[in-house]
């Protein structure tokens, strides 16, 4: 391989993408040609960076010279002053919020200073349609370990000692499950990598894939040997993520080529492959037995776990099914030890499997956080640490509300949790859970109803329909809901919301149903004067809920910065403004439906809610 | 769009070998190739992969991501993450149906929009997401839409 002075590596996730990143990469070329640097300088296209609220991202290696926001106008400068001059464009740097000074580098810039990287180990530091590359950087050396020196017991082993439990959410011990599924009767059997990302704002496993997908692949590998009679291995993609399905194939195709995939690995007579499939947007697929069935090409309804899918799982065969962080973690497991691994986090794993959480875990941060992305920080980090210290606080200066945890499963957890530990057991007991790592910050503007709503919504527009608590409760609770924002709930409805939310859990035949309520549970818990705002005083204190806003004209700004401009008018379904260009103009509340339509399109702020 | 049905059907279906099990692939490269799921091609892929067309049908209606009425040329998809919810995607949602004259979930006459929810495309940090066709944009505010829009207008 060829060294150069220096390495352009530009962020080629889905985010930075749709910025226009390989536009950039493309003009760093064209003007490193022109300046004769090709022979000094590469442009390397990598997978998600992680920052994606700063895409698109350039790095600048060796140095780690961190640029942010980029346009392709920008590349110039960079190359004349940086690469030429070894000055670093300032401009371009990232500056903290309500700070001067920019911190060039990335290791010192908090949002990167504070992460412990494992299964993200490789991320902004390989291309990942290049299987080199991640070999460079160690990858395939736990396989060749596995296959050259260890028994399958032996891997099993390690895997049971570092205490790695299901990154999907469920926080299962992974060593438990494979040795289940290890002594399964059978003589077929398979694994599963769960990449049917649906919890909404969860992006974790979808920058993995994109990023490192060889990781993955060499996770189901070594899981596959320690399990043993495993000949075939799928991943099943959900169809929302193109880039990530691509990558994939990529990389299983290469890894075919090198001897990684296929019959005879390693000349150790080991044959094993792996085979991508689609999912096709329905997020109960998430759930493994209904997972299953759609790679049968079935309907995806789940089915009771009377007998566990490492006995019966995919065509009735034992099966084992982790989850893409899961499996990424793997390798490392295998490289540096289970013990290592069992060092970082809490509690401990040495007599009960679940008696802590161990490693890191990433995060997808995202809502109303100043620094959006992806996380991966050490089982047992305090929620303040993440939202404030990595995450930058909130948007605007604006006041923190609640952050919700673990997506449509999960929760609301409000300010006074905050220092809460991040741990399977501890989310759980406030009434949320790890969930997959969707991480949503809420503020001030925020109505803890509405996304209550949010959620049934979707749980219920989710749910399959094959048992009735999780079809009819969940519609009900959804009626509910939308009396209680359109102001014409009562008490009673409080009360009944949390009797129906109760035997849902109770009786609802997988887990979509079982956690749908929890995000009602716990914003019923610790938001409840928000409830009764909207059932007492018909007020939304966030404003968010249209129904019980009061529209009003500004008639000073409408008149002297709108100049009456009449677009309002234009857009009202109701036919419920007065006035004509020029004018000023006023709302007949009479007539108003309030559904807000003026004050989206007012361009001038001249419309608020009293 | 002009389609031999048996001819797409036969193609698609030897590409997965055949298999019933692979009927939900086959589904996918069938929408792929012609924008929704033909009542014809239907027919003859369960010939083909040997699957009832009860059963085809069963799976069309089940998962969201496919579609028996034809779409639009462009379907805009707005993203309906958490993220993307918090930011107010729903109030993107109106604007674009202003936009467009039509509600969301159906197609503008000229066949040229289609409007649609979707489930979290994962770009939470450039939220609220739009995507239309391959392209995705983010964040769009409410005064962005009438613009973006535009764009396709003269495609």
């Amino acid at each position: 391989m060829k060294n150069y002075r220096l390495q352009l590596m530009v962020c080629a996730g889905t985010a930075c993408v749709s910025n226009h990143s390989l536009e950039i990469k493309e003009a760093l070329e064209r003007e490193i040609k022109n300046h004769n640097l090709e022979n000094e300088a590469q442009v390397v296209q990598t997978g998600c960076n992680g920052f994606c609220g700063a895409g698109p991202i350039l790095v600048v290696q060796p140095d780690g010279i961190f640029y942010q926001l980029l346009k392709v106008t920008d590349v110039k400068q960079i190359v004349e002053e940086h690469l030429i001059k070894g000055r670093p464009v300032k401009k371009l740097l990232y500056t903290p919020p309500e700070e001067k000074t920019p911190i060039p580098k990335l290791s010192d810039i908090p949002f990167f200073a504070e992460q412990t990287l494992i299964a993200l180990r490789n991320r902004g530091l390989i291309d990942p349609e290049n299987i080199d590359d991640y070999i460079a950087r160690g990858g395939y050396k736990a396989l060749a370990k596995v296959l050259t020196s260890m028994t399958p017991d032996e891997v099993l082993n390690e895997i049971k000692i570092s205490g790695l439990r299901g990154r999907g959410g469920g926080g299962f011990p992974t060593g438990v499950k494979w040795e289940s599924c290890k002594k399964a009767h059978g003589d077929e059997k398979y694994v599963i990598c769960n990449a049917d990302e649906g919890d909404p704002g969860a992006f974790m496993d979808r920058s993995i894939i994109e990023g490192d997908p060889h990781s993955v692949i060499e996770g189901m590998i070594i899981g596959a040997y320690a399990i043993e009679n495993v000949k075939q291995g799928y991943i099943y993609v959900r169809m929302e993520y193109p880039l990530a399905i691509k990558r994939f194939q990529i990389a299983i195709n290469q890894a075919r080529e090198y001897g990684l995939l296929g019959q005879n690995i390693f000349d150790k007579g080991f044959d094993f492959d792996i085979e991508i499939r689609r999912g096709a947007g329905a997020f109960v697929c998430g759930e493994s037995t209904a997972l299953m069935a759609s790679i049968e090409g079935k309907p995806g309804e789940p089915r009771a776990k009377y007998i566990h899918t490492v006995e019966k799982g995919l065509w009735d065969k034992p099966t084992c099914l982790n989850n893409v962080e899961t499996w990424a973690n793997v390798p490392q497991i295998i490289l540096r030890g289970g013990k290592w691994f069992a060092s970082i986090g809490t509690g401990d794993v040495s007599e009960d499997p679940w008696g802590g959480s161990k490693g890191t875990k990433v995060f997808s941060l995202a809502g109303k956080v100043n620094n959006t992305g992806l996380v991966e920080v050490p089982m047992g980090i305090t929620l303040r640490d993440i939202i404030f210290r990595i995450g930058g606080g909130i948007r605007d200066g604006k006041k923190f509300k609640a952050v919700q945890t673990g997506g449509p499963s999960g929760g609301f957890i409000p300010e006074s949790l905050i220092d809460l530990p991040v741990d399977y057991e501890e989310l759980t007991k406030v009434g949320s859970m790890m969930g997959s790592g969707g991480m949503v910050v809420t503020d001030e503007d925020n109505c803890m109803v509405d996304m209550a709503k949010y959620f049934l919504a979707f749980t219920q527009a989710e749910s399959c329909g094959k048992c009735i608590p999780c079809r009819e409760g969940t519609k009900r609770m959804l009626d509910i809901l939308e009396k209680i924002t359109a102001g014409q709930g009562t008490e009673e409805d409080l009360v009944l919301l949390e009797e129906l939310s109760n035997a849902i859990v109770e009786s609802s035949l997988c887990a979509l149903g079982g956690s749908a309520p929890n995000p009602v549970l716990t914003t019923l818990k610790y938001f409840r004067d928000e409830y009764e705002a909207h059932v007492k005083d018909k007020k939304c204190p966030a404003h968010i809920c249209r129904q019980l806003n009061t529209y009003k004209i500004n008639e000073k700004i409408c008149l002297e910065i709108g100049h009456g401009c009449d677009v309002c008018k234009k857009y009202c379904p109701d036919g419920a403004i007065i006035g004509e260009r020029k004018k000023v103009h006023y709302i007949d509340p009479a007539k108003c439906g309030k559904c807000g339509a003026c004050y989206d399109v007012c361009n001038f702020n001249a419309i608020y809610i009293e | 769009m002009e389609y031999n049905a048996t001819e797409v059907a036969k193609k698609i279906a030897a590409r997965w070998g055949n298999k019933p099990e692979n009927i939900i692939e086959m589904m996918h490269d069938i929408q792929t190739e012609l924008n929704y799921l033909p009542k014809d091609v239907l027919y003859e892929v369960s010939k083909f992969a040997s699957v009832p067309i009860s059963k085809i049908y069963n799976i069309a209606t089940f998962y969201n991501a496919f579609s028996l009425k034809p779409k639009g040329k462009y379907k805009i998809c707005v993203c309906m993450g958490t993220p993307c919810h918090a930011l107010g995607a729903p109030r993107i949602v109106s604007a674009l149906e202003r936009e467009l004259e039509i509600k969301c979930g159906d197609t503008t006459k000229d066949m040229k929009y289609s409007l649609e929810i979707t489930g979290c495309v994962g770009t939470c940090g450039l939220a609220p997401v739009v995507v239309i066709n391959e392209d995705l944009y983010g964040p769009v505010q409410v005064s962005g839409v009438q613009k973006l829009i535009k764009k396709y207008d003269s495609k």
